[in-house]
């Protein structure tokens, strides 16, 4: 899953050096992902995990690295696969 | 007036007030008032003199609004250089400028040591952020944005030898021979634009503000200005990255007034649940750089009942020109509105007659907002700045053309020149197809732009490879990364084995464009 994110980063927001890209830095502070990035970075989620992002869980304790968003899809999977007890607002810090 | 007057009356006035939201801190009028007191004296003491140029690169955040005070307060002008510049640009501002200070943050540092050498008017540097990251060797005279507050440097006022013509600000923007051109602008310029807008907006000190622009924008720039001159509050977030974090924001802290730019709004009307967050407090909104689509316009109407949207429409030379009364809007939402308060604007056709009501020609602005000229650059300047109805008065040419109707509400029409507005930034075609013309394999490069919903216009990029070259999008997107700032980098690319000439054998853009729009209608 890591690996599948961080290729899904290198593909589309073209950086100039792979090794700049570290699981837990803010791709915002480092100019990685801007706010077209996110919405097309929702949609590979989206598509990919078969998963629905709530506009809610659009937050960088979600998003910003690459930690971050392996923790959120791991979360958030984990619900899918017992949804009897999900409750949504797990997934979101807010 | 002098513009740093706008920050000391309300420290004056109101020094508990809330003035400043920003990453969790909330810092008052007299607070930010007495820091910037700091930074004057710091940059004092490194041998900053009045009229020096001092560059701020750095994120929005309480440092920069703090410096761009500080700088004022040394009688020196401030330059927000846009967080995103990539290093070739920002030496070429700070060698252009001949910028004496300046002040940036950790994140910045790869740009930052990239370039610092060869500015060689620098004589210290301020760096914000962890300052263990800072590197000794980045400059001779280098200090942490955290060691200068502990200094000895004194919180208290000092007097000021500016006059209200002297220069507050230089604003680099995006220049038509693809190099950057500093837009001059006094005190007064200023103090001017931000008096007007505050009239129409009729904002008060119960106003509560949200900027996600950068302030290297003067749009951005300006709600720190115009909030601070009506001593309300301004709630500064980096960007609009992550929008549902931006609209918790603006329900906790009761905002009352969203500035944005089309992209930003057609972000927020695709937030599936926004009617879950109460924003009644919200009381305008504002939108510029581009126009919105009338869907958009319905959209944002029926999403915020209680909001009073302003179309308007500016250039950075100088900052508004027109805005359209709310009221006008289910008349003439294609419209941008009528020049602002203190302002005055008509149309001229080619040979520079002023035109009547019904027609259409280059829009003239004449007003106490409109700059100096461009730094360093007399041609240029003249080019812009004609002179006006009275002796010695210079009027602004925009280069944009407009229809006025009978009742003089202005229509836009197009650029003279061929400048693309993409996420609200002005791009010039040629910085772009410098870029590219730099990349190896490119034989020729033309840049247009396309219709495009969420940017207004995106970038597309024809390109022929040199023979036997075999490029690709990714090694140009790549290539355009180092070179150019995020927004002006092409979404499109078309590899073409020959372009279009015209007589004088230079790429025939007419046709290309004309191409684009046959697609376009296609579709």
């Amino acid at each position: 899953m890591r690996d599948q994110i961080r290729n899904f980063i290198l593909e589309n927001f073209i950086l100039e050096k792979p090794e700049d890209l570290v699981d837990d830095e803010s791709l915002l502070e480092k100019g990685i992902m801007d706010s077209t990035g996110v919405l097309e970075l929702v949609a590979f989620l989206e598509s990919t995990y078969e998963i629905k992002v709530e506009d809610e869980e659009l937050i960088p304790e979600n998003l910003d690295s690459i930690r971050n968003i392996v923790n959120y899809l791991e979360r958030k999977l984990a619900l899918i696969s017992k949804p009897q007890t999900a409750q949504p607002s797990a997934v979101s810090q807010a | 007036m002098l513009l740093q007057s706008v920050l000391e009356n309300s420290a004056r006035r109101a020094p508990q007030k809330i003035a400043l939201v920003c990453r969790g801190e909330r810092l008052s009028y007299g607070e930010i008032d007495r820091k910037a007191n700091q930074v004057a004296a710091f940059l004092r003491s490194q041998g900053i003199r009045r009229g020096d140029r001092v560059a701020l690169f750095l994120d929005n955040s309480i440092e920069a609004v703090i410096s761009l005070f500080g700088i004022l307060k040394a009688d020196a002008v401030f330059l927000m250089l846009s967080p995103q510049l990539k290093a070739p640009k920002l030496a070429y501002i700070l060698e252009n400028s001949g910028a004496r200070a300046l002040v940036s943050d950790t994140a910045k540092l790869r740009a930052v040591s990239e370039v610092i050498h060869a500015a060689r008017a620098l004589e210290a540097v301020i760096i914000a952020g962890d300052e263990n990251k800072i590197e000794p060797g980045l400059h001779r005279n280098v200090v942490a944005w955290s060691e200068m507050e502990r200094g000895s440097g004194s919180q208290a006022a000092t007097g000021n030898a500016n006059i209200d013509v002297d220069l507050a600000s230089i604003i680099y923007t995006s220049g038509s021979t693809g190099d950057p051109k500093g837009v001059m602008l006094t005190h007064l310029n200023m103090i001017s634009a931000a008096t007007s807008i505050i009239a129409y907006l009729e904002n008060v000190p119960e106003d509560v503000v949200i900027n996600v622009l950068p302030l290297s924008f003067d749009y951005g720039l300006y709600q720190v200005l115009m909030t601070f001159k009506f001593g309300g509050t301004l709630v500064l977030e980096k960007s609009f990255v992550f929008p549902y974090e931006i609209v918790k924001r603006m329900a906790e802290e009761k905002v009352t007034g969203f500035p944005g730019v089309p992209t930003i709004f057609a972000i927020l009307l695709q937030m599936k649940d926004l009617k879950k967050y109460d924003l009644r407090s919200l009381r305008y909104i504002t939108n510029t750089a581009a126009a919105l689509p009338v869907t958009h316009i319905r959209q944002i109407r029926e999403t915020f009942p209680q909001a009073r949207l302003y179309s308007m429409y500016g250039l950075t030379e100088c900052k508004r020109v027109s805005y359209l009364p709310p009221e006008e809007l289910d008349r003439r939402p294609d419209s941008v509105g009528r020049g602002m308060p203190n302002e005055e604007v008509w149309l001229v056709d080619d040979r520079g007659n002023r035109l009547g009501p019904g027609a259409t020609g280059e829009l003239v602005v004449r007003g106490s907002n409109v700059m100096k000229g461009y730094w360093g650059d007399p041609e240029a300047t003249d080019r812009v700045l004609r002179p006006g109805p009275l002796p010695g008065e210079k009027v602004l040419r925009t280069g944009d053309l407009f229809r006025m109707d009978e009742e003089g509400f202005l229509y836009f029409v197009g650029r003279r020149d061929d400048m693309i507005k993409t996420r609200g930034e002005r791009v010039s075609p040629k910085e772009v197809e410098n870029a590219l013309y730099a990349a190896a394999g490119v034989a020729e490069a033309a840049v247009l732009p396309v219709p495009d919903d969420l940017l207004g216009s995106a970038i597309k990029a024809y390109i022929v490879p040199k023979e036997g070259a075999s490029l690709t999008d990714r090694q140009l997107l790549l290539h355009c990364k180092k070179m150019l700032e995020e927004f002006a980098i092409p979404k499109y690319f078309e590899f073409r084995d020959t372009l279009p000439k015209n007589a004088s054998g230079k790429i025939d853009k007419l046709s290309l464009k004309a191409e684009l729009q046959r697609l376009d209608r296609q579709n």
